[in-house]
């Protein structure tokens, strides 16, 4: 299930060239917004949860999520090399795994690591907010992985798709409509999220936790699945 | 001893028909795919490399179906006519990522005896996109050999290459083929067909147009009927004097044009008579243009044939 070729092309694709910029680039936007909050207001619970809810977890785990779960397949697909893979006796159920757990590694690391970062600087992870939001984002980052991964093998477009959920779907809507918010990755890994950050934190979710852990897998799973057979029925029209 | 099957294979992409009805058996030795653009050529490549499902009939490799078999990749070396293959690595790099997906023993080995054979050895440590096109090609190659593969299929890989980066490639592939491997290539153009493969299968719009030696299908191309737009500064005199000699079975006196329409059925003597005609009555030719000699003519009139 897991071919370590497919995995050294993949991690060299996502962090060999501009994308990884991008991937810096918005870890150190979080990390210097949360170092103008604590220096500017000091320590505030509230603050942290709304740096870490409101842009962490909203905006910049999707965002990297797109870059990565996208990036980890498209490009191949989109400029005909993905033939080099897929010429080989290697199931495609194997190529479709790796690049998830590349994805998802990629993702994590450069989501949870200046989470909990952040969270301490804000507010030294006072009411568990920093630990709460990081455990979050892994989570969260696993079901962005294999959802923009599925939006990868499935549409040319899929950067300008997973930009719009993750912009739109996940921080616009899902803010203002209720019946949005069932169906956000966001709003399940809060679920997880209020279970660990100290109760009466404002860290608060409109999914139950049950329900979330099942949509959290269902979604996972699904994305895996699905991109799996798009990936074997994949054809290539020349002429 | 590895042969691909093309049984009525059929393919269509919603209402169009890109292969039509195709049957065609292909053995070791060098086989040209020979037809003009849009004939279907990559479409037959991409079903015999299992990208595309037929939509009709099978395509195997030794009764095998090829569709969704990742094992047939194990005796097939594929190299595509797209250009995208991972830039970002050097030519070594990419080749023995080939040799380890393949699973093989030795795959260090193996990726510097293909580079080797395709004569990389010396750029294997250069970046992909510091490469030029005919050295691409020889890396593409390179992979595509790197499990000693008894069937190689080529999508067009000459286009684009220099004529001594050609000869290299003609070269090598000749030399698979009396390896005795089942070496399949594309390609829009006669002579490099001709050139190279001992055996010709010809395809126009989808259909098998002919299959056979260069010889056969080179006397096929000449010897059908040329037609020809001719000049001169007496066109009815010129039509009586070429209406009586046995090379050609038409003409027409076009006002419009102010020209002769001429068709020659025996392409050698009608080129040979057409001068020496016309000085004899002191006729002279302005213009002698033949009139449909696009390749697409030339094809459609095999598939006539």
């Amino acid at each position: 299930m897991y071919n370590h070729t497919v995995a050294r092309l993949t991690y060299r694709a996502l962090l060999g060239r501009r994308r990884v910029l991008i991937l810096i680039a918005l870890p150190a936007l979080l990390l210097s917004i949360s170092l103008a909050v604590r220096l500017i207001g000091g320590a505030d619970d509230s603050a942290a949860v709304e740096v870490l809810g409101g842009f962490a977890l909203a905006s910049m785990v999707p965002l990297i999520g797109v870059v990565a779960g996208t990036g980890a397949i498209a490009p191949e697909i989109d400029d005909g090399s993905i033939v080099y893979l897929l010429a080989k006796p290697l199931p495609r159920r194997t190529i479709i795994m790796t690049k998830l757990i590349v994805a998802i590694a990629v993702t994590i690391a450069f989501t949870t690591a200046p989470i909990l970062v952040s969270g301490l600087i804000l507010n030294g992870n006072s009411q568990g907010i920093a630990s709460a939001y990081t455990v979050a984002a892994a989570v969260a980052a696993v079901a962005y992985s294999a959802i923009f991964l599925l939006l990868g093998t499935v549409s040319r477009n899929a950067v300008v798709f997973g930009l719009v959920y993750a912009l739109v779907w996940e921080a616009l809507l899902g803010s203002t409509l209720a019946g949005v918010r069932t169906l956000s990755v966001q709003q399940w890994s809060l679920s997880l999220a209020e279970g660990i950050a100290a109760s009466g934190s404002d860290v608060t979710s409109d999914v139950a936790l049950p329900l979330a852990l099942i949509l959290l897998t269902a979604a996972t799973v699904l994305g895996a699945w699905y991109a799996t057979r798009r990936l074997t029925a994949l054809t290539v029209t020349g002429d | 001893m590895t042969t691909l099957h093309i049984d009525n294979t059929s393919r269509w992409f919603g209402n169009v028909v890109a292969v039509n009805d195709v049957t065609m058996t292909i053995g070791p030795g060098v086989t040209g795919l020979l037809g003009p653009n849009g004939a279907g050529k990559s479409t037959l490549i991409n079903m015999m490399s299992g990208f595309l499902a037929p939509s009709a009939g099978t395509v195997t490799l030794d009764e095998r179906p090829i569709w969704r078999n990742a094992e047939s990749y194990r005796h097939i070396g594929l190299v595509p006519e797209r250009e995208g293959m991972y830039d970002y690595l050097t030519g070594g790099e990419f080749v023995l990522a080939n040799a380890e997906l393949h699973g093989l023993p030795d795959p260090k080995a193996a990726a510097a005896e293909a580079l080797a054979t395709v004569e990389m050895t010396h750029a294997a440590d250069r970046r992909i996109d510091t490469y030029s096109k005919g050295m691409r090609q020889r890396v593409k190659m390179a992979s595509a050999l790197v499990h000693q593969p008894s069937v190689l299929l080529l999508d067009e890989p000459f286009n684009g290459m220099d004529p001594r980066q050609r000869l290299q490639l003609m070269d090598l592939l000749a030399k698979m083929g009396e390896e005795g491997r089942t070496v399949l290539f594309s390609s829009h153009i006669l002579e490099e067909v001709e050139q190279l493969a001992s055996h010709i299968e010809v395809i126009v719009a989808g259909r098998h147009a002919a299959s056979g030696d260069f010889r056969k299908i080179r006397r096929l191309m000449t010897d059908r009927p040329h037609r020809y737009l001719i000049r001169s500064s007496d066109n009815r005199a010129l039509a009586a004097a070429l209406i009586a000699d046995a090379s050609t079975t038409g003409i027409e006196v076009d006002g419009a044009e102010d020209a002769l329409r001429v068709e020659a059925v025996d392409f050698a003597r009608f080129t040979e008579r057409l001068p020496s005609l016309a000085r004899e009555r002191d006729i002279r030719l302005l213009t002698v243009a033949p009139s449909d000699e696009s390749l697409e003519n030339v094809f459609s009139y095999l598939v006539g044939a």
